[in-house]
């Protein structure tokens, strides 16, 4: 177990490790530079090159991404080639704001896509199950910013029910804020929860269907205590392990979510900088959603082992 | 509760099912049984023909698809069919218990084998938990698993096929019902475990006084076990009374060909020159070696049975032999000529030569294919035949298996077990080969089916010259076909030689104890069984 563990834990530095090194080179590769952007089409070669020379980037390349990682280390993002401020700052708000949002995305849609899977597969090709699919199906095939928009138009324009953006600054206060969330909330939520329903519902199926609920059910047990006792111990782990991965694909449709409603998170943020070629900041966001998707599968595997008496217990 | 009423009485018994294309198939045709408490009935027949089905009615229950049209399954005078959820629930476990055929997935794997087999007991509130652990590890002593005090403690992948199926027995048992259904409970076992858990289970029903439905294919398991028969075929009871009555003189003409059955035997054949000749070979998986430095012979034209437990290395030896699994030490000789361990470096010669069939026909023919397109491919391969000359070769083939030629348009899905096992067969003759090795290729087919396959078998011998590498734990099929026995365990020889030689004795023990294991069909045979253990070891049971 704690050698699994050490296993897993080495294999997920070396995956953020190399996620780094793919960030920092593939933002070298892109075409155009910051300082050209910046200053505009008029400015002087010289001026150009004297703002690159100010932010380091005449160093080789190599040079760079080693003191990049020095500074990782030690907890520093570097500094933004637009604006030669830290990043650290300027990323923590807007990881608050993202952190928040996607809090509130998980909060509702887990339990909710769990309940709505469990029923599915107690309701098992009845109306309420085939609703349920058809529903998951045309969620799961219609992209984020189609919902998203949808709900502007519905919500917003037409009934004027909550903001079509969703601006929230520090110090605002819950009454304030919660309306803003509404949308990018429930956006979130619709896309993320068909797999996790499907899923649910196939675990749990396929464990009702196995030979020791049926030994259960001959042993005269009512249905709920074989359900109880018998088919939730045993579905946990798939279960978990879809909704930790789910919530590794939450991560990054936020980023899409965040643009169509303006919230200052940190998708946004990678996607001002990305048209500013502000290449310093978007390899740290980028970094931070690589780690998190990196940081919530090796807990799906985990969860997955944690939860399996097989590999709890050897033979 | 009426006194004089039997334990369980079944009467008129009529299920059906409705089938994926909406017509309606009949599983129990008019089925009438009477069961005395403590008295066991052995429920025999081949695979669909309903037994599983009868013994789920006991406890009032039917698989999904499959409803009761009329009939009545009386416990103690009560109509379970009548009776509702509410009384379902209180008589299963409680009064009927059932033990699968399967119980390593039949037991929960999230909990501890302990708390599965007293859950009844203690759920329905029938005995304090520290009562219902007391019962379980008396239970687990007189099925005789070993340290029955804490074999409880174990999660079921921590056990053995043999210990769990003696466990969900034990399941079964604890909370004292009046009648268990035991539903091919050894089917899945080696024939040595098969012997410990029927003894086990036997010497337990007897001491606990309790019923039994004891459902098998095998007629002579059975024969020990009941008191009494009750044969069914096609869903129609085909004939029922007293074990001896049945045994020593049936009535119906199936149950006289189910007795005959498993009778072949192979007359002693000239001594042949050696096809295959396999030295020191080893093999194995990854890290794990197993086999190691065998030493063995095929004659041409000859048989040679290779027996043993599982796990004890005889089907790795048929993927060595074929080239599947390349072996890591040794050599291959093949009529003079050395195989290559590996199948993607033997020359096509090679391959023809040498073919195999396996062990589930129903997963060795690709589904979506008809015969004639699974017959036809190793044609084209090793003859180059092709269009109608092709087709004549498929339904000369398909004649030689016993199959008419319409069988060619048919895909697997509409075939039976045998009928399938025969399309595996001539796909391999398809080849012309003079090795094949066939991998327990009987042991997934009912007793008469594998007679028939295996009587198929000894003609395409006596035909055409064709030797047989024939893997098996089947003491009745070595019986009908081998000229030479080799006997396997943990992946070396125990015994090997002419099978006269090897399966009379004087034996080699272990050879002994797997053919003593095998039941025999003549009333008394497992009691002969206990007495001689006993007189071994006196206090085998004291503990």
């Amino acid at each position: 177990m704690t050698a699994i563990l050490a296993k897993r834990l080495a294999m997920g530095i070396v995956l953020v490790l190399l996620a780094s090194a793919l960030l920092f080179f593939a933002g070298e590769l892109l075409p155009g530079d910051f300082a050209t952007k910046l200053l505009g089409s008029s400015a002087t070669p010289e001026a150009v090159e004297a703002l690159r020379r100010a932010r380091g980037v005449d160093a080789p390349a190599l040079t760079r991404y080693l003191d990049w990682l020095a500074g990782l280390m030690r907890g520093d993002l570097g500094t933004s080639l637009t604006n030669g401020r830290e990043i650290g700052p300027l990323i923590a708000t807007r990881l608050k704001n993202t952190l928040m949002l996607a809090g509130a995305a998980a909060l509702i849609a887990v339990p909710l896509a769990v309940g709505l899977g469990t029923l599915a597969a107690i309701f098992r090709d009845r109306l309420f199950d085939r609703a349920i699919l058809v529903l998951s199906m045309v969620t799961v095939a219609t992209p984020e910013f189609f919902f998203a928009y949808m709900a502007i138009a519905v919500f917003a324009v037409n009934l004027h029910w909550v903001p079509s953006i969703s601006i929230v600054t520090a110090g605002m206060s819950f009454e304030r804020m919660w309306p803003l969330l509404v949308l990018p909330v429930m956006t979130l939520v619709i896309t993320s929860c068909a797999h996790m329903i499907r899923m649910t519902r196939a675990s749990i199926v396929s464990v009702m269907d196995s030979d020791y609920v049926g030994t259960a059910l001959l042993k005269g047990l009512p249905e709920w205590q074989v359900v109880v006792r018998h088919v939730l111990p045993n579905v946990m782990s798939p279960i978990a392990a879809v909704v930790v991965l789910n919530l590794a694909d939450l991560v990054v449709g936020l980023i899409i979510v965040e643009t169509i409603f303006a919230y200052p998170g940190m998708g946004q943020l990678m996607v001002d900088s990305v048209s500013k070629q502000d290449i310093t900041v978007v390899q740290a966001c980028g970094l931070i959603f690589a780690a998190t998707y990196i940081l919530l599968n090796m807990i799906a595997d985990l969860l997955a082992i944690a939860l399996n008496p097989r590999l709890r217990y050897a033979r | 509760m009426n006194g004089s009423a039997p334990l369980l009485e079944i009467k008129g018994l009529h299920v059906e099912a409705v089938l994926p294309n909406g017509g309606i198939a009949t599983i129990l045709d008019d089925i009438s049984l009477t069961l005395g408490r403590g008295e066991v009935m052995g429920l025999i027949g081949e695979s669909g023909a309903g037994k599983s089905t009868l013994g789920l009615t006991a406890l009032g229950a039917v698989r999904g698809g499959a409803y009761v049209r009329s009939g009545e399954v009386k416990l103690d005078g009560v109509d379970l069919l009548k009776g509702g959820p509410a009384l379902l629930r209180d008589i299963r476990g409680r009064r009927v218990a059932y033990v699968a055929q399967s119980a390593a997935s039949a037991f929960n794997p999230a909990f501890r084998l302990i708390d599965q087999v007293i859950e009844t007991s203690v759920q329905r509130r029938l005995m304090s938990r520290a009562q219902a652990r007391q019962r379980a590890i008396e239970l687990f002593a007189r099925l005789e698993l070993p340290s029955p005090e804490t074999f409880g403690e174990k999660f079921p992948h921590q056990a053995s096929g043999g210990q769990l199926q003696r466990a969900m027995t034990a399941m079964a048992m604890c909370a004292r019902p009046d009648l268990i259904v035991f539903d091919e409970p050894t089917t899945a076992l080696d024939v040595t475990t098969q012997i410990e858990v029927i003894l086990a289970v036997r010497q337990a029903i007897r001491e606990e006084g309790m019923a039994g439905l004891y459902i098998s294919h095998d007629l002579a398991l059975v024969a020990q076990m009941a008191d009494a028969i009750l044969v069914l075929r096609h869903g129609k009871m085909v004939e029922s009374g007293s074990t001896a009555q049945v045994i020593e003189a049936p009535t119906a003409d199936y149950t006289r060909r189910l007795i005959a059955a498993r009778n072949l035997r192979h007359a002693p054949q000239p001594e042949r020159p050696p096809l295959l000749e396999l030295k020191g070979i080893a093999a194995g998986y990854g890290n794990v070696s197993i086999i190691e430095k065998l030493d063995l012979v095929v004659p041409q034209g000859r048989t040679l049975a290779v027996v043993g437990e599982s796990g004890s290395g005889k089907s790795t030896l048929g993927k060595v032999i074929c080239g599947l699994l390349p072996h890591r030490a040794g050599s291959l000789a093949f009529a003079g000529r050395r195989l290559e361990p590996d199948m993607h470096r033997r020359p096509l010669d090679d391959l023809r030569d040498i073919q195999m069939v396996h062990q589930n026909p129903d997963l060795a023919l690709n589904p979506r294919q008809r015969v004639g397109e699974i017959i036809g491919a190793p044609l084209s391969r090793f003859q180059g035949l092709r269009g109608a000359a092709r087709d004549v070769a498929v339904a000369a083939l398909l004649e030689q298996v016993e199959l008419k030629p319409e069988f060619a348009e048919r895909r697997p899905g509409a075939l039976s077990g045998g009928q399938k096992q025969r399309v595996c067969i001539a796909r391999a003759l398809a080849a012309r080969p003079r090795l094949i090795v066939c991998d327990e290729v009987t042991s997934a087919l009912d007793p008469l089916v594998a007679d028939g396959v295996l009587k198929l078998l000894a003609r395409l011998q006596a035909e055409q010259g064709v030797s047989y590498l024939f893997i098996t734990h089947d003491f009745g099929a070595v019986e009908a076909l081998a000229d030479h026995v080799a006997v396997m365990r943990h992946g070396a020889l125990v015994a090997a030689g002419p099978a006269r030689q090897v399966l009379n004795p004087p034996y080699h023990p272990y050879t002994e104890a797997l053919i003593r294991a095998v039941p025999e069909l003549r009333l008394g045979w497992l009691d002969g069984v206990i007495a001689a253990r006993a007189t071994q070891t006196p206090d085998r049971r004291s503990t």
